[in-house]
C-alpha cells in the first residue's frame, strides 16, 4: 500500500501566530489511495496544518507539494479546484440551504446566471448513492437531517469537486456506533478508487481499524512520521505527548477523607453531554477528572456549578442543593471556566474590579460599593497569589495568562469559597506560572477548601489530584488514589475507542 | 496613598480625552455662533438666557439618555423611550387622571413608564427576545396605545402646577434644567458608586462571565429597562409641562437622538463601557447645534444632516480608537494558536 506514489509532501512547514509559533517544522507524506492518520494533543497544530492544505492559513516556511508541484492555495476555493477537500469538525454546511444547494455551493451549475436545480439534483443524487446513501432527498434542508446525515453530505461537497485528497477532521466525533461503521465503508471504497484521505481522530482503537499510516504532531513539530498504524499504544502515546516540560508538583499533604463529603454529586445526567455521574469531594481534598475535550467533562463541571440544568440527579453541597449558579456562590462554591477570557473576565476592567466580580455586593454598605475596601483586599490576594504586576488597578487584558487565571482564582478566595471547581487551569499558562498556580491549589486544600479539577493533562492530574477519575465519553469509568494510576494506564482509558464500548475498567 | 494615587486606568485616560474632544466640539459650535450672530453674543444678558435656553431643551432629551445609557452599557437597546413619553403624557393627561391633580399626574406618568419599562424588561430577560425587536415591537403599540387613548386628539393640560414647572425658575434656574441636573447625578452615582452600576458594566461586558459570578444577569436585565421607563416617565412630565398638552405624537425620535448622544459620549454600543458625563456632553452637543440654527434662523433639514453627520464621525473614531487599541494589545498577548 506504501508503494503507491506519494500525492503530498510537505517539508519543514513553520506557520507562526503573532507570538506563537503553532507549526515549527512539519512533515507529512501522503500516498494516493491511503488513510493517513495525524495524531496529536490539542494545541499540537492539527487544525492549523488542515487549515493550510485547505486554503485557509498560508505556510510561512517549508515546501509544500502536491502531485509533484509546489502548493499553495491561496484561498479555500484555490485548494478545492487543486482536488483536495476538507470536512471540518464543526462541519460548515449552510443550515438553511438544501442538500444539493450544500453539495454544490460555491460551483453551483448554471446557465446565464440561473441556478440549475434539476441538474443539481440529479448530481446530488448520483454522489450520495455513490456513498451508498441513495435515500437523502437532494431537496431536503440540512438543518432536517441527523448528525450523520450531514456528514454525508459535506462527504459527498467533497466528492462533487473531484477531489483527490479529503482531509477529515475527527469525523467520527459526532457519530453512533454503526454510523462510524458506514463512515468506514465509504472511506475504504474512496481509497479503493485512489483518493487519499487524512483521518484525524483521538481513538487509537478507529486509527488501528481504518488507518495505514501515523503521522504523530507535538507541540507544532513531527514527532513521527509515517508509522504504521499497528505501532504499540504506548509508542503512540509517548510520541505524542513526549514531556514538553518538567511538571513541578509540590509535595502534597495527605488528606483526611473521613470527614463528611463537602459535595455530592448523585446520579447527574444531561443528554447528550453525561450521563449517570455520582462523585464526591471531601474538605481539603483536591479530586482531578482526567478526559478528553468532548468526553463531557466541561460540562459536568457547569452542570455542578449550577450553570446548566441536569436531566436528572442532584447536586449537594454541604447539606444545600444546587439549583443555579445564585445557590452554588451562596453556598461557597467557585469555578475558574474552561474559557478564561470568554467565560470569566472583564477585560478592560481593572484587576481589583475582576477579583470582586462575585463579591462586591459583600463589600457594598447598603447598595454603595466600597472600592477601597476592595482595592486593599484584592491587593492582599493579589500578594497572596504573587499577581504580577501587582497593580490591581490595571485593565485585566494587560495581563499575562497565567496572572489572568490567578485573577480568577483570586476571585473565588475572595469570596470565602470552600469548594473550587477548576476546568483547565493551566491553559495558554506558562511553565512557570504552571507551577505557582499548583501551589496555590495546594495552598487552598491545605485550607480545608475542596477542589474538583479538570484537565486534559493526564500528568496534571496525576500530580496535582489526592484521587483520579477518569471520565470518557460523557460517563466515569474509573475511580482511583493518585498514586494507584500511571499516565499510561490513564491514556490507554481516555482513549479508548467507543467501538469497543461497554470495557469499562 | 499609593492606593489612591495608583496610575489612572486607561480607560478613565480614553474617556478624559474623549470627554475633552466634547468640549472641544461644544467650544467650537459656540465659536461658530459668535462668527455667525456677533450681535446677540455682545449682549451678555443674551448670551446667559441664551445657555439657560439651551440646558431647558436639553433637559427631557437629557433625563432619557441617562436611562438609555444604563441600558446600552448593560448590552441592550431601548428603541421604544419616545412611545414610552408618548404613552405617560397622553395617559397622565387625560381628564380622568387631570382630575386627581398633579400629584396624580405625575404618579400616572411615572407608574405608565416603570410598567411598559418592565414589560420590556421582562420579554427581553426572560421572554428571551432580542431588545432591539421587543423595543421595537414596543415603540410600535406604546404610540398606538397612545393614539387610542387621546383619540388622535391633543390633550391640554389645565393643571397649573404642572404647567408651571417649565416656566418656573430655582435660584434663576430653570426647575426643568435642576431637574436634568438631578437625574445626571443621580445616574452617575448610581453607575460609578452602587453594586447596580458595577452590575450593569459585567452584565453588558460579559454576561457569560458575570451569570458564572453568581450575578443575576436576567433580573439585571429586566431592571435596567426598567429604569429606562422611570426616566421616559419623568421626561413626559418635563416635555407635558414645557408644552402645557400632550400628544400621541409627542417625544418623536427621541430614541435616536438619545441613542446618538450616548455613543457620541463614548458608550460601546456592544455594552459593558460607558459614562454619564459623556452622554451628558452628547446631548448638549446636539441641543447647542439645535439652538446654533435657530438663532440663524436655518432650516432643521439642514440640521438633521449635520447632526448625521456628526453621528457618523463619533461612531467611526470610536471604532478606529477601539480597534487600533484592541489590535495592539492582542499582538502583544492573545495570539491565535490553532
Amino acid at each position: 500500500m506504501s508503494k503507491l506514489a506519494t500525492v503530498l509532501r510537505l517539508t519543514d512547514v513553520v506557520k507562526t501566530f503573532p507570538g506563537v509559533r503553532a507549526l515549527d517544522g512539519v512533515h507529512l507524506e501522503v500516498a494516493e489511495g491511503e488513510v493517513h492518520c495525524l495524531l496529536g494533543q490539542n494545541g499540537a497544530g492539527k487544525s492549523t496544518l488542515i487549515k493550510i492544505l485547505a486554503g485557509v492559513h498560508h505556510a510561512d516556511s517549508g515546501e509544500l507539494l502536491w502531485r509533484g508541484e509546489p502548493f499553495a492555495p491561496a484561498t479555500p476555493q484555490a485548494a478545492m479546484r487543486a482536488g483536495i477537500a476538507t470536512i471540518y469538525q464543526e462541519l460548515d454546511l449552510v443550515d438553511h440551504l438544501s442538500v444539493a444547494e450544500n453539495v454544490f455551493l460555491g460551483h453551483e451549475p448554471s446557465r446565464f446566471g440561473f441556478t440549475r436545480r434539476r441538474a443539481t439534483a440529479a448530481a446530488t443524487r448520483r454522489i450520495l448513492e455513490s456513498l451508498g446513501h441513495p435515500e437523502i432527498p437532494p431537496g431536503r434542508l440540512i438543518k432536517d437531517l441527523p448528525a450523520a446525515g450531514k456528514q454525508i453530505v459535506s462527504m459527498a461537497r467533497a466528492l462533487s469537486h473531484d477531489a483527490k485528497l479529503i482531509v477529515m477532521d475527527e469525523p467520527s466525533a459526532v457519530l453512533a456506533h454503526d454510523e462510524v461503521e458506514n463512515l468506514f465503508r465509504i472511506i475504504r471504497e474512496l481509497t479503493a478508487n485512489g483518493i487519499a484521505v487524512v483521518y484525524i481522530s483521538h481513538r487509537l482503537a478507529e486509527i488501528r481499524e481504518i488507518g495505514d499510516r501515523v503521522t504523530v504532531l507535538k507541540d507544532g513539530r513531527t514527532t513521527a512520521a509515517g508509522l504504521s498504524a499497528r505501532t504499540p499504544t504506548r509508542e503512540l502515546v509517548g510520541k505524542m505527548t513526549g514531556r514538553a516540560f518538567e511538571y513541578v508538583f509540590p509535595p502534597r499533604v495527605s488528606t483526611d477523607t473521613r470527614t463528611e463529603p463537602l459535595l455530592t454529586v448523585d446520579r447527574l445526567s444531561r443528554a447528550g453531554e453525561f450521563a449517570d455521574v455520582s462523585l464526591t469531594v471531601h474538605p481539603g481534598e483536591i479530586v482531578g477528572i482526567a478526559g478528553l475535550v468532548g468526553s463531557g467533562r466541561s460540562e459536568l463541571l457547569e452542570t455542578i456549578f449550577g450553570a446548566r440544568r441536569p436531566d436528572t440527579g442532584t447536586v449537594t453541597l454541604d447539606g444545600h442543593r444546587i439549583t443555579g449558579v445564585g445557590t452554588a456562590v451562596r453556598h461557597g462554591m467557585g469555578m475558574a471556566p474552561e474559557e478564561r477570557k470568554s467565560q470569566a473576565l472583564l477585560l478592560d476592567e481593572p484587576v481589583f474590579k475582576n477579583m470582586t466580580l462575585a463579591s462586591f455586593a459583600a463589600f457594598a454598605r447598603a447598595g454603595f460599593t466600597a472600592a477601597r475596601d476592595e482595592q486593599a483586599a484584592a491587593r492582599r490576594t493579589a500578594d497572596d497569589l504573587d499577581l504580577r504586576p501587582r497593580d490591581v488597578d490595571r485593565p485585566v487584558r494587560t495581563l499575562s495568562g497565567g496572572n489572568q487565571q490567578k485573577v480568577v482564582v483570586g476571585r473565588w478566595l475572595l469570596g470565602h469559597t470552600r469548594l473550587l471547581l477548576l476546568d483547565e487551569p493551566t491553559r495558554g499558562v506558562d511553565v512557570g506560572a504552571r507551577a505557582e498556580l499548583y501551589q496555590v491549589v495546594h495552598d487552598l486544600a491545605a485550607d480545608g477548601v475542596g477542589v474538583l479539577l479538570v484537565s486534559s493533562e493526564v500528568p496534571e492530574v496525576l500530580g496535582l489530584a489526592d484521587r483520579v477519575l477518569v471520565m470518557r465519553e460523557g460517563r466515569l469509568i474509573r475511580e482511583a488514589p493518585a498514586g494507584d494510576l500511571d499516565e499510561d494506564t490513564v491514556l490507554d482509558l481516555v482513549m479508548a475507542g467507543s467501538l469497543m464500548e461497554g470495557e469499562a475498567a | 496613598m499609593t492606593a489612591r494615587t495608583a496610575l489612572p486606568r486607561r480607560t478613565d485616560n480614553d474617556q478624559v480625552l474623549r470627554n475633552l474632544g466634547l468640549v472641544g466640539v461644544l467650544a467650537a459650535l459656540v465659536v461658530i455662533g459668535i462668527v455667525t450672530r456677533p450681535e446677540l453674543y455682545s449682549d451678555p444678558a443674551w448670551v446667559r438666557n441664551n445657555i439657560l435656553t439651551i440646558l431647558q431643551q436639553a433637559s427631557a432629551i437629557g433625563v432619557v439618555t441617562v436611562g438609555m445609557t444604563f441600558v446600552i452599557i448593560g448590552g441592550g437597546i431601548d428603541l421604544s423611550v419616545g412611545a414610552i413619553i408618548a404613552l405617560a403624557g397622553v395617559w397622565s393627561t387625560t381628564l380622568a387622571t387631570q382630575a386627581y391633580g398633579a400629584a396624580g399626574m405625575i404618579f400616572t406618568a411615572l407608574v405608565v413608564g416603570l410598567a411598559v419599562g418592565l414589560v420590556n424588561g421582562v420579554l427581553i430577560a426572560y421572554g428571551k427576545l432580542v431588545s432591539f425587536i421587543a423595543t421595537l415591537a414596543m415603540l410600535v403599540s406604546a404610540r398606538g396605545l397612545a393614539a387610542q387613548i387621546s383619540g388622535k386628539q391633543t390633550q391640554v393640560s389645565t393643571n397649573d402646577t404642572i404647567n408651571s414647572i417649565a416656566s418656573s425658575r430655582l435660584i434663576g434656574i430653570p426647575v426643568l434644567v435642576w431637574i436634568l441636573a438631578a437625574v445626571v447625578v443621580a445616574g452617575w452615582v448610581l453607575l460609578n458608586r452602587t453594586t447596580f452600576g458595577r452590575r450593569t458594566v459585567a452584565v453588558g461586558g460579559n454576561p457569560e462571565a458575570a451569570r458564572l459570578a453568581g450575578i443575576d444577569v436576567k433580573r439585571h436585565t429586566m431592571l435596567l429597562f426598567v429604569l429606562s421607563g422611570l426616566c421616559c416617565g419623568i421626561a413626559a412630565i418635563m416635555l407635558t409641562s414645557q408644552a402645557t398638552s400632550a400628544q400621541a405624537a409627542m417625544a418623536n425620535l427621541y430614541e435616536l437622538d438619545a441613542i446618538a448622544a450616548a455613543i457620541i459620549g463614548g458608550t460601546l454600543l456592544s455594552g459593558g463601557r460607558g459614562t454619564i458625563v459623556g452622554a451628558l456632553f452628547g446631548v448638549l452637543v446636539f441641543s447647542t447645534i439645535t439652538n446654533l440654527f435657530a438663532i440663524n434662523n436655518l432650516a432643521t433639514e439642514v440640521q438633521n444632516m449635520v447632526k448625521g453627520g456628526i453621528i457618523v464621525a463619533a461612531v467611526l473614531l470610536q471604532q478606529f480608537r477601539y480597534r487600533s487599541l484592541t489590535n495592539l494589545l492582542r499582538r502583544r498577548n492573545d495570539p491565535d494558536i490553532s
